[in-house]
């Protein structure tokens, strides 16, 4: 076991640590920035707790390479029931803020069950599907669905909380699909789909609140703009081309600490960070958040079984989701969908979810090789 | 084989993502490269906001160098749009003292991004200090401070300095846009307004580094406002003053002239306003009562109103008789107090009539009979030509107001209009100035100090000038003309019998001067002068010159309804007369006396 434990750690991952801690370094050089108030020399600490929860993500990224992965098959039942009862009681007792009840107080902590219950949702569900023979056929799919997918996402839009629930949908059929479903079962989703976006539609409409009605409508036509959502994307467009080819230098910038872009060091963070850093800056990002991409591509491919295959699959299209999201909208080319950049944007339960999102990653690719057996 | 499959899906997914990359490192290079430039710009102009800073209000002096206007400053408790929302108006309407619904409604006011919500104006200096102690409690709040116009002399001559007033859009359009801050005043009425370029000053511009809560963070620039052009007008104000005071409530309109330059010494126009509730905005209610005002206190009697003249309009007759040469030597004509045409009567105002009658005694005497035959010796072309030349019926050419014609009747014009022929009778009533003859007081100042000023006519100004005057016009007249008229002006003032004798003459000064009255009715049947309703009065005239061998001040006084010209009209121009060359004989004495101590 010990031989196990030193070969594994002789295969830690250190381009994907090292990834990670480079896009959380910079995000937390970039909080610092962008919430600087200028004029009164006044320093919100943002930037200090990020800096502690990130202490606090790297432990957690550890812990996640410390054990075989095979265990969390183990324990996938008992997380998830944890997850969906945590998201229950969210709405019991949640905190509110920004018109959504998506936060729990935990002692001084805020903690938001959404970030850890989709780090819940891939291992349950990247088990679940592990355990299937063969192609997939319509029944697989419905009960998974009834499981994974109905539940959580009520629950979520319930916050409401748009983006996590839409990123869950997204992940869960990705999933399936690369897991293999049988070709009939393919038509007559892709049919049933078709035929149920009006009334999806409808309802999904009717739950969600103005502030979100404001944002598709201002995407599908900005120049209408019931409240100020396209001057967002617009401050957002601005804030980005004013970097032009080399940035403005660090701590140069002036949209973030001039109140000219909201949600600057949560949602919109990328774009002070390309104020800043200019194209240049913009090319280096993308190229990392490619590499970890791609390397989770690769572990996926190289994992030794199936449950570690779909779970770094999931994983990296989790992190690609968030990311053509919340870049998407920076740069103006989707509807604004409040979510945060992985590893970048402020908050403490995404980042430490998304170091241990990446401490499985890591864990898959140490443990791939079938020996010792 | 379900293996293969699964590495194929994943490797192709693994391509989907770079080709997304690729996508999004397209539109950064579009958004930062190639419109980089404009996107940089945009920023600059978020941050950088560039504000007007007021320039000061040139100073407007009368000829004697009083400041007429004052710049005081002016307080009023704004609040920045970023901090509106937040706002405890409950307790704000008790710091104020305003309801809260008119809190309210100011709050959700429309202001361009980086101006401030005027939540209050024109607090006290008190209140100021009051509200300064407890403004912690409401951030946000701010006092500011602006400048605001006094005016002095409020009522008297506010039709001659005017007022501010915001500009109205079409107004702002034609200014240049820098040239003038959005919510500044500018000149609406008399000089402010006429010569509002010249007072407004260059207003001044900080550029100054803002959030986009329009907080203002630092002062980057300021190029500082230049102060507008201080004016010196030719009204004497307290000959104005005096003027206005002799009206006595009575509504009308003056001006005095000063032959020699054509400087308005003063234009009165009454009643009057007071330019001080414009200042800043006035308020709906006071807007409405003046509007209401049944004596119409905006309009400029003095140039918008048009009188018959009246025997004022036998100077015109008298002169034009003379110029033409129609009256034999020794010409005279017998006034039983009436005159028959036809089966018409025409009376004399004097019932039992003045006897035989020669020109000069027809002008001292005010003699209509005498005046009845004159004219139509004359004929009513005649009379408009000469009436012509002393500028009546014509445009006097002062910018102040749109300002009235007046009107001078001919046979052409009667044809024209009535498509009748002119009357005997329409010359004898336009001989003694009424009828069809209308006339504006100014038009009759101008005419009085042309004749005091031997035919020069200067061009009527405002502005105290230092280089010679302009000339209007010369009128040229038989030698002689002038100097006949200008001594029987003298004795309607000097003599026993004149009109004015008992009310205009003065122990130091030789005034010269004409008496009119203009029927606002035709005739009053069997009623005495005590018994006849106010608005149905006539209008009293007093044209007059002074001093009579050296004229410096040319005047013409109508009260409304004043009844005769020399009752209610002469003695506001003896008064002021005396007044105004008594200052400048005290003037002169002082003058003599630091001279001698040198």
């Amino acid at each position: 076991m010990t031989a196990v434990s030193r070969r594994a750690l002789r295969n830690f991952d250190w381009l994907i640590f090292g990834l990670v801690l480079f896009m959380s370094i910079s995000g937390i050089m970039t909080i610092y920035s962008a919430t600087r108030v200028t004029g009164t020399g006044e320093m919100p600490d943002f930037y200090l707790k990020q800096i502690s929860w990130l202490v606090i993500a790297i432990i957690t990224l550890l812990v996640c390479t410390s054990f075989d992965y095979s265990w969390l098959s183990r324990l996938s039942l008992p997380l998830y029931i944890t997850g969906i009862i945590s998201l229950v009681i969210v709405l019991v007792m949640g905190r509110s803020g920004m018109g959504a009840k998506r936060w729990l107080q935990l002692g001084p902590l805020n903690f938001q069950p959404s970030e850890f219950f989709r780090l819940v949702f891939i291992i349950a569900f990247a088990f679940h599907l592990s355990r299937l023979q063969g192609r997939l056929h319509l029944g697989n799919i419905i009960k998974a669905a009834i499981l994974f997918l109905i539940i959580p996402v009520a629950l979520i839009i319930k916050e409401p909380d748009l983006g996590s629930a839409l990123i869950l949908i997204f992940v869960f059929f990705i999933t399936l699909l690369i897991r293999g479903v049988r070709k009939k079962a393919v038509i007559i989703l892709i049919v049933i789909g078709v035929i149920s976006v009006p009334f999806l539609e409808r309802i999904v409409w009717s739950q969600l609140k103005d502030y979100q009605k404001n944002r598709l409508v201002a995407f599908v036509k900005p120049q209408i703009d019931p409240s100020g959502i396209g001057y967002q994307i617009e401050q957002s467009k601005i804030t980005i081309g004013s970097g032009r080819f080399s940035g403005k230098g660090y701590l140069k910038g002036t949209q973030g600490p001039f109140r000219f872009l909201p949600e600057k060091h949560t949602d919109f963070i990328f774009s002070i960070f390309a104020e800043e850093w200019g194209f240049l800056g913009c090319f280096l990002l993308l190229a990392a958040y490619l590499v970890l991409l791609l390397r989770g591509i690769d572990t996926a491919l190289k994992a030794k079984d199936m449950f570690g295959k779909l779970l770094s699959f999931s994983i990296v299209i989790m992190f690609f989701t968030y990311f053509v999201i919340n870049v998407g909208m920076a740069l103006g080319m989707m509807p604004v969908v409040g979510v945060p950049l992985p590893f970048m944007s402020y908050g403490g339960t995404a980042l430490i979810s998304n170091f241990a999102a990446a401490g499985i990653l890591i864990n898959v690719r140490m443990r791939r090789f079938k020996l010792f057996y | 084989m379900n293996s293969e499959n699964l590495r194929k899906r994943i490797t192709c997914s693994g391509y989907i993502i770079i080709i997304l990359f690729l996508v999004f490192l397209l539109r950064l290079w579009q958004l930062q490269v190639l419109e980089g430039k404009r996107y940089r710009g945009l920023t600059e102009s978020n941050r950088i906001k560039v504000l007007n800073i007021a320039a000061q209000r040139g100073i407007i002096y009368d000829r004697n160098g009083k400041s007429l206007v004052k710049n005081g400053p002016f307080y009023s408790v704004s609040i920045i749009p970023g901090a509106a929302q937040n706002i405890d108006v409950h307790a704000l309407s008790s710091l104020l003292e305003m309801s809260e619904t008119d809190i309210k409604s100011r709050l959700s006011t429309d202001v361009p991004p980086f101006e401030t919500i005027k939540l209050k104006e024109g607090i006290s200096f008190n209140e100021v200090a009051y509200i300064e102690a407890r403004r912690s409690d409401f951030p946000g709040l701010i006092i500011e401070t602006d400048v605001t116009r006094h005016y002095v002399y409020a009522n008297v001559g506010a039709h001659v300095v005017g007022y501010l007033g915001m500009p109205g859009p079409e107004k702002l359009k034609s200014f240049k846009s820098s040239d003038i801050p959005p919510n500044a005043f500018t000149g609406k009425w008399g000089i402010e307004a006429l010569y509002d370029k010249q007072l407004r000053g260059t207003p001044g511009k900080r550029y100054i580094e803002v959030d986009a809560l329009g907080r203002q963070l630092k002062i980057i620039r300021e190029d500082p406002p230049q102060k507008g052009e201080d004016i010196k007008i030719s009204l004497d104000i307290d000959l104005q003053r005096k003027i206005e005071e002799g009206f006595n409530g009575r509504t009308g309109a003056a001006v005095a002239l000063d032959p020699s330059t054509g400087e308005i010494l003063s234009l009165v126009s009454l009643p009057s306003f007071n330019p001080n509730l414009f200042s800043r905005g006035i308020s709906s209610s006071d807007w409405e009562a003046l509007n209401r005002n049944p004596d119409h206190p905006f309009l400029n009697r003095a140039l918008q109103s048009q009188y018959p003249p009246g025997s004022v309009f036998k100077i015109i007759v008298a002169i034009a008789a003379l110029d033409e040469n129609i009256l034999p030597a020794g010409f005279t004509v017998k006034c039983n107090g009436r005159i028959r045409y036809g089966r018409w009567v025409f009376k004399c105002w004097k019932r039992s009539g003045h006897g035989v009658v020669d020109l000069h005694k027809a002008i001292v005497e005010s003699c209509d009979v005498f005046f009845y035959k004159t004219g139509k010796a004359l004929g009513i072309d005649t009379i408009a030509k000469y009436a012509r030349k002393f500028g009546l019926g014509m445009p006097t050419g002062v910018k102040l107001v749109h300002e009235k014609t007046g009107f001078i009747p001919t046979t052409g014009w009667k044809r024209r209009v009535y498509n009748k022929p002119w009357y005997i009778g329409d010359t004898y009533h336009a001989a003694i100035g009424q009828g069809y003859v209308l006339v504006t007081p100014f038009q009759q100042a101008l005419m009085i100090s042309a004749i005091a000023n031997n035919g020069t006519v200067y061009k009527p100004t405002l502005i105290k000038k230092t280089g010679p005057p302009e000339v209007l016009r010369k009128i040229v007249l038989r030698p002689g003309t002038l100097e006949t008229v200008k001594e029987a002006l003298r004795d309607v003032v000097n003599e026993r019998d004149g009109t004015a004798y008992w009310r205009a003459r003065s122990d130091k000064y030789v005034f010269a001067g004409k008496t009119g009255t203009a029927q606002v009715i035709r005739e009053r049947k069997g009623k005495t002068r005590k018994e006849t309703p106010e608005r149905f009065k006539d209008h009293a005239w007093f044209v007059s010159f002074a001093p009579y061998n050296k004229p410096l001040i040319a005047m013409s006084i109508l009260v409304e309804h004043g009844g005769h010209g020399s009752s209610a009209a002469a003695p506001i121009a003896k008064k002021a007369m005396e007044y105004y060359l008594d200052q400048i004989d005290l003037a002169k004495n002082q003058a003599n006396i630091t001279g001698e101590r040198r």
